[in-house]
């Protein structure tokens, strides 16, 4: 737990520090600040983009992402002692989350089986996370409807662990493989391309505005004079 | 920019050194009259994944012109921690790199979108793999994950071989941004390969094409190596041509002093065919309008190849000279001649690298397109078009890539597309457009720019020119359309060369201001 937070947050610090030294906002673009939030959550919200490429994949995108956005707005009731005005709705209503998520996964390892371009880009950790959310899932839906888990046992134990007084784990054997699992997926998260849910917001030719000609973006280390190449100057040194 | 003729040099059998390893093609390289272009169904095709089928490499830079551009001269004994090390200081000053090094899920979406995919059948050419060249290092010497876990997530050592397939599939990536469009997260395998084009030739790995052009525009001042006196005997000789086709004397002048518009322009432009006749379209319109003009002989190039290969220094460099013409003109107005990449680092990176442009008239954007400039003049009465004069003519517009997804004309977003289009449509009585998904936005690369337009890479020119070419072929098919409307002086030499392997006439190509010089109603103006 404590690697994710701090990982994700060195992550973010390193993003944010990064500099852009040049316009290159994908246009057409906003010309002004305020369409930029519009494009970033359109693309948060909808995929825009993957819309835009490819129907299958957004599909399968979307549905485990909508999943997991209501699994873990169902999740809620065990974080906070009293379960938040707005999300006590969530659990009268009797749907399946983790279906969801399972379909969107299941489809997304398929067409990396069966298309042969996603197959070539394919990697075993691409399959390896793959099969972590989908081992996710499928426990977590098993211990909400099947090996029904003691919930008040679990959210004892959940606050025990934010006020860091731990309290005995409950001991049924789903919940224990579910929450590992979780905290095994969130501690490979900073370290992986899982980073793209923060990343997204530091993406340039999504967040910039489109004015280069109307306002002078200026980078500290990208206003040197042009009479020196010193970059190159460097590499010559290093080289002789 | 004119194709380069292909020189072969005959070598005797011997031990390859490391560099000819690294730039070397396994496959000997096709001649010219060998290379020829699918045949043209009016259909874009995703086909099979084939692996190592397009092992183009385009020819190595020689010693002498990368040490000219402060590049090492040779691969270097140590290229592999320079490499690494080049790479760490990149990451550092491109927030655009770092994050996208982290963040491609491989969700598959930009795998069927390249033009050089699509033309080739090689999964490396599919943007998401490309950019795996480059993450495989990255992961090794910079992650956790790849350090620990190796192959096993797609981490890799830098060795000679895939310092190979970078030098080969790093230079089939024209930067066009195609890409980036249907990325959730817009990753931009131009920064991606222009990053890596910047470390190779930090470690002696240089692009012959390219650099030699960089090196010719620091000492000439173009990309034609035309010094101020061939440039002005050339102007001169089209002046008198004007003369004798118009009966007018429409001027082309150069280095004027305090005229009220500096026109810089790629240097194709001054003879290269059909760009010259878009030359002749801006010497009307300036002439008609009665807007006294010059061009530059220290800019006269707006081309700026410093950003193929990814060096802001070069960049920097080279748009300089557009600083020197304006501290000696002392012009009001700066305007920028038809060609994609040059507008984009003149619309988007000029302000940042050689701006502020203080002694401009802010009335006017700084910089300003030619097709923004004309456009105002047909809509404020400064200029008349007869369209009747292109009545032979049907014109679809190729939207620029560079344009069209790394700038703007005009106030809103999308105005690269309507200017042109409206500047075309005042000037002919018809007009049609490819199908949606090969135009504006997601525009197909001519098959030619980002560096590529050298003959040693014309298989994979053609090859990558097969999608714009099955659109065109579709409208040509369906709607009589003759003609190919470029802002680009890279797509229309690169038309030039690749429509007949194509089996279609280099007529068909031709510049938006070509249609104005033949739409423009010289002298009778009241």
């Amino acid at each position: 737990m404590a690697i994710f937070v701090i990982g994700v947050l060195f992550k973010v610090w390193k993003y944010a520090m990064t500099p852009a030294p040049l316009k290159i906002p994908q246009t057409p673009a906003p010309v002004g600040a305020g369409g930029v939030p519009v494009r970033v959550l359109s693309e948060v919200v909808i995929f825009k983009s993957l819309f835009k490429s490819n129907r299958v994949l957004w599909l399968a995108g979307y549905l485990f992402h909508a999943g997991l956005l209501l699994a873990l707005l169902k999740h809620f009731r065990f974080f906070f002692p009293a379960v938040p005005a707005g999300f006590g709705y969530l659990d009268t209503l009797e749907f399946y989350p983790g279906l969801i998520m399972l379909a969107g996964l299941g489809l997304l390892f398929l067409m990396r089986l069966v298309v042969d371009r996603h197959m070539f880009i394919s990697v075993m950790t691409d399959y390896f996370l793959l099969l972590l959310l989908i081992a996710i899932a499928t426990t977590g839906t098993f211990a909400k409807h099947f090996f029904r888990v003691d919930i008040t046992q679990v959210k004892e134990f959940m606050m025990g662990l934010i006020a860091f007084k731990p309290v005995d784990m409950p001991t049924q054997v789903m919940f224990i493989i579910h929450f590992s699992l979780v905290l095994l997926l969130l501690a490979y998260f900073p370290f992986s391309k899982l980073m793209h849910a923060a990343g997204l917001f530091f993406s340039p030719t999504r967040n910039q505005v489109d004015n280069p000609r109307e306002k002078r973006l200026v980078t500290p280390w990208a206003v040197e004079k042009p009479e020196a190449i010193p970059v190159a100057e460097e590499a010559m040194e290093a080289s002789t | 920019m004119a194709d380069n003729e292909a020189t072969v040099t005959e070598e005797e059998p011997k031990v390859l050194t490391d560099l000819e390893k690294v730039g070397e093609p396994a496959v000997p390289r096709k001649k010219p009259k060998d290379v020829h272009g699918d045949e043209l169904t009016g259909s874009i095709k995703v086909p099979k994944v084939e692996e190592n089928v397009a092992n183009h490499k385009p020819y190595l830079c020689k010693p002498v012109t990368m040490e000219k551009l402060g590049f090492p001269a040779d691969l270097r004994e140590d290229w592999h921690d320079a490499a690494i090390a080049k790479m760490a200081d990149l990451l550092k000053k491109y927030k655009s790199l770092q994050v996208y090094m982290d963040i491609c899920v491989k969700c598959g979406s930009c795998t069927d979108k390249c033009h050089y995919f699509i033309g080739t059948q090689d999964g490396n050419n599919m943007p998401v793999a490309r950019a795996e060249l480059f993450r495989k290092v990255y992961r090794r010497y910079f992650t956790t994950e790849g350090k620990i876990l190796g192959k096993l997530a797609g981490a890799e050592r830098f060795d000679l071989d895939l310092l190979g397939e970078w030098y080969s599939y790093f230079h089939q990536c024209s930067q066009c941004r195609r890409c980036s469009v249907f990325c959730p997260y817009g990753i931009d395998t131009a920064e991606i390969s222009m990053a890596a084009r910047e470390i190779m030739d930090h470690i002696g790995v240089g692009q012959k094409y390219t650099n030699d052009i960089i090196a010719k525009v620091h000492d000439v001042g173009n990309n034609l190596g035309m010094n101020p006196k061939a440039l002005k005997a050339t102007l001169e000789s089209t002046e008198e041509d004007l003369e004798e086709e118009t009966g007018q004397k429409i001027r082309l002048p150069l280095d004027e002093v305090g005229a009220e518009v500096l026109m810089v322009t790629p240097s194709a432009d001054f003879f290269a065919s059909p760009h010259v006749e878009s030359l002749l379209g801006y010497a009307k319109v300036f002439h008609q309008a009665g807007i006294s003009w010059t061009f530059s002989s220290a800019a006269s190039e707006a081309g700026n190849f410093g950003m193929f290969i990814g060096n802001y220094s070069h960049m920097q460099k080279l748009a300089s000279r557009v600083n020197d013409a304006i501290r000696e003109i002392k012009p009001r107005r700066l305007v920028v001649g038809e060609c994609g990449h040059a507008w984009r680092v003149a619309y988007s990176f000029w302000n940042t690298i050689i701006g502020p442009f203080d002694t401009l008239d802010p009335k006017y954007k700084r910089p300003q397109h030619i097709c923004e400039f004309t456009l105002d003049l047909v809509k404020n009465g400064g200029i008349k078009l007869d369209k009747s004069q292109n009545d032979h003519l049907v014109p679809t517009m190729h939207d620029s890539c560079n344009v069209a997804r790394g700038a703007r004309m005009g106030d809103k977003p999308g105005g690269q597309f309507t200017i042109p289009r409206e500047l075309i449509k005042a000037s002919c009585n018809r007009y049609v457009d490819m199908d949606q998904d090969t135009i504006m936005e997601k525009t197909f690369c001519c098959g030619g720019g980002g560096g590529l337009l050298t003959d040693d890479l014309l298989e994979l020119r053609v090859q990558g020119a097969m999608p714009r070419m099955q659109a065109f072929s579709k409208v040509q098919e369906t709607h009589g359309a003759n003609f190919i409307a470029l802002i680009c002086a890279i797509c229309k030499a690169q038309f030039t060369k690749i429509l007949p392997k194509y089996g279609v006439s280099m007529e068909v190509a031709g510049g938006v201001h070509q249609l104005i010089a033949n739409a423009i109603e010289l002298g009778a103006k009241q």
